[in-house]
């Protein structure tokens, strides 16, 4: 178990969004440690703790402000459009503790000297974003947001930004063109950094939800303690979001790279174990994006390198078991089914491959599936990301092309008798998910 | 004349105001107008249109986007049932099948009644209370068929009003103020900010030679 709580700390109290609950458990110290320190001294705080980005691509925090030094930031954009299936933990930050999060807003905006800042929350939230501009209101009146914040002489100004529905606006770039008021279309690379080219043109800096969410402890605690939770450079915690067929599901605090995957889904203060005591089958780390696991991977530690060296990714933090009573196939399309409908459109490989893909699953799942359905399937997925190499070959704008193979992939190759038994069965041969 | 209700013109204006670009309060603007009409109305189009200096074919092309934009009326209640990965693997089919039967729609479709549209969702990011179902936008933790039931007999009632506002309605906690620090301010505290770091860089360069 981790020993050290660091941003769901408040989460076992019932008011733990309220600045009351806020302010008696420590709230906001954080943010009045780093308005006494140069903001690049709060930068360099930040880059010693190696804070990795907690949106999905673990880009790290400080390397990424640094970029920003010669630059004049601009805006500051807080990614809170989580929609990679089964992960729901910034879901439970912006419910849960919507101050920490701003305060991590405030110590972000006062290192990179930024005044404007936007939270954009995913638009199905609504209880989310009621607590966020309830907390957003509160924060102005205490005088943590607003004109010279705790009499620093430092001003920030922050909107919350709903959006409206679209999981291609968790994509930086499609994020941006939302807050501009258009289509969710990711942008054209390069320029690869909204730090070059962001809001409105301008050098903008966006991260997402955890990390920010992460700050106020590291103003407290200094960079070199955040470093020294964790192994080697995934360092501090990091919120799980584990589902599907554990007896326990829920979003878990975790100290990076200490814990495996079979401590998560076993231990009985996290996963508590497989549903029925049945065994595992496949693990999807890291999003619906990401490569699966199999059982032999139970005891890869939960680190960002050390997913990644067994060919996947921590990503997004989710983690969704499979279990010997779950249907591979019926899992694979109807994560490819996702991907259909959430591209938005605009690169021939991805609009057409994951339609294609889609109605190919599909027919496997629900009877019509041919044997050569499998190499039709590699090859289209071989189209979107050539080699089906990881990380995956890019053929579109944004990443959620090449993320689309994987799940199609990981299940052929791993279980190719499955589908061999849904071509003979003409279908699926397992009865549909019950109820618990 | 204004086809926005007089307080939902005036949060319109404060909403924009907010922004640097008119155009930006594209997404709340398209939420007040479903707020006031239960869906994208012509007028609630055209309105918005005018609001961001677009025209009403741009502010139909964008809000076409996004799913939680209704181009068509809807139920008074919007039941999403979420059947992605997690969802799916707790038994979102079975209860989507009993939800078409219960509230008498099919996916897509509206209630003769008017009260109820069904819709299968993405994931909802709720998945550690599987199958995740949320009624405009709330997420109200039915994972069972009897929930289900108890939930919709409740909605038939009016009993969840307080915590269930008709469909449109999405954030009911008003923004307190507009912005604090105008635009001049901001390029003047920039304009000061550039030169402490200047002078700073200086210094240490000097004391550095």
């Amino acid at each position: 178990m981790s020993g050290v709580p660091i941003v769901t700390a408040r989460a076992r109290y019932e008011d733990s969004y309220t600045l009351a609950r806020y302010l008696s458990t420590g709230g906001y110290e954080g943010l009045r440690r780093a308005l006494t320190m140069f903001p690049d001294d709060v930068v360099a705080q930040v880059d010693e703790a190696s804070l990795l980005g907690r949106g999905g691509a673990g880009f790290p925090a400080g390397r990424k402000w640094q970029m920003l030094r010669a630059a004049e930031v601009t805006y500051l954009v807080v990614n809170g459009d989580e929609s990679e299936p089964a992960t729901f933990k910034d879901h439970f930050l912006l419910e849960r503790d919507p101050h920490q999060l701003i305060e991590g807003v405030v110590i972000a905006a006062y290192a990179l000297q930024v005044t404007r800042a936007f939270i954009f929350v995913r638009g199905e939230f609504a209880l989310g974003l009621e607590r966020v501009q309830q907390a957003v209101n509160d924060a102005y009146a205490h005088g943590a947001l607003g004109r010279n914040i705790f009499d620093s002489k430092f001003s920030l100004d922050v909107v919350v930004h709903p959006g409206a529905g679209a999981y291609i606006c968790g994509e930086e770039t499609a994020l941006l063109e939302a807050l501009e008021g258009k289509r969710g279309f990711p942008r054209i690379k390069p320029p690869f950094f909204p730090a070059v080219h962001g809001l409105y043109g301008a050098p903008t800096v966006v991260n997402n939800v955890e990390t920010m969410s992460n700050l106020p402890w590291i103003m407290i605690h200094g960079g070199a303690a955040f470093a020294a939770l964790g192994v080697g450079r995934s360092s501090g915690t990091r919120l799980f979001a584990l589902a599907g067929r554990v007896n326990s599901p829920g979003v878990y605090e975790v100290e990076m790279a200490k814990s495996t995957f079979r401590d998560l889904i076993y231990d009985p203060a996290w996963g508590g174990g497989v549903i029925g005591g049945a065994e595992v089958r496949a693990i999807i780390p890291g999003g619906v994006s990401a490569p699966w696991f199999g059982p032999e991977h139970l005891d890869v530690a939960l680190g960002q390198d050390e997913v990644a060296a067994h060919g996947s990714m921590l990503g997004s933090g989710s983690v969704v078991v499979l279990d010997e009573t779950s249907c591979v196939v019926r899992a694979a399309w109807r994560i490819t089914k996702f991907f259909a409908r959430e591209s938005c459109g605009q690169c021939t490989p991805c609009r057409e491959g994951s339609g294609w893909i889609e109605r190919a699953m599909y027919r496997l799942e629900h009877g019509g599936g041919r044997h050569e359905d499998l190499a039709l399937l590699l090859d289209l997925c071989d189209n979107i990301a050539p080699g089906l190499g990881w990380p995956p070959q890019q053929t579109t704008i944004c990443v959620l092309g090449s993320s689309i193979p994987s799940a199609v992939n990981s299940a052929i190759s791993m279980f190719p008798d499955e589908f061999a038994r849904h071509v003979a069965h003409g279908g699926c041969p397992y009865p549909t998910e019950a109820l618990r | 004349m204004s086809h926005f209700r007089v307080d939902l013109r005036q949060r319109a204006e404060e909403t924009i105001a907010l922004y640097p670009h008119a155009r930006s309060a594209m997404l709340p603007l398209l939420h007040l107008a479903q707020e006031q009409d239960g869906y994208l109305s012509e007028a609630g189009i055209e309105e918005v249109a005018e609001l961001t200096g677009t025209t009403p074919a741009d502010v139909r092309g964008t809000a076409s986007f996004y799913d939680m934009f209704h181009l068509e009326p809807v139920g008074t209640y919007v039941v999403g049932v979420c059947t992605n990965i997690a969802c799916l693997l707790g038994g979102a089919s079975e209860l989507l099948d009993h939800a078409r039967r219960a509230l008498g729609a099919e996916v897509g479709a509206t209630s003769d009644d008017g009260l109820f549209t069904l819709e299968e969702t993405e994931c909802l990011a709720d998945c550690d209370r599987a199958p995740c179902v949320s009624v405009n936008h709330r997420f109200v933790r039915t994972t069972t068929v009897a929930a289900f039931d108890e939930l919709v007999d409740e909605l038939r009632a009016g009993a969840r009003d307080h915590d269930i506002p008709r469909h449109g309605t999405l954030v009911r906690v008003r923004r307190s103020g507009g912005l604090r620090s105008s635009s001049e301010e901001i390029a003047l505290e920039r304009r000061v900010a550039r030169e402490a770091r200047e002078r700073r860089a200086n210094d240490v360069k000097g004391a550095s030679s």
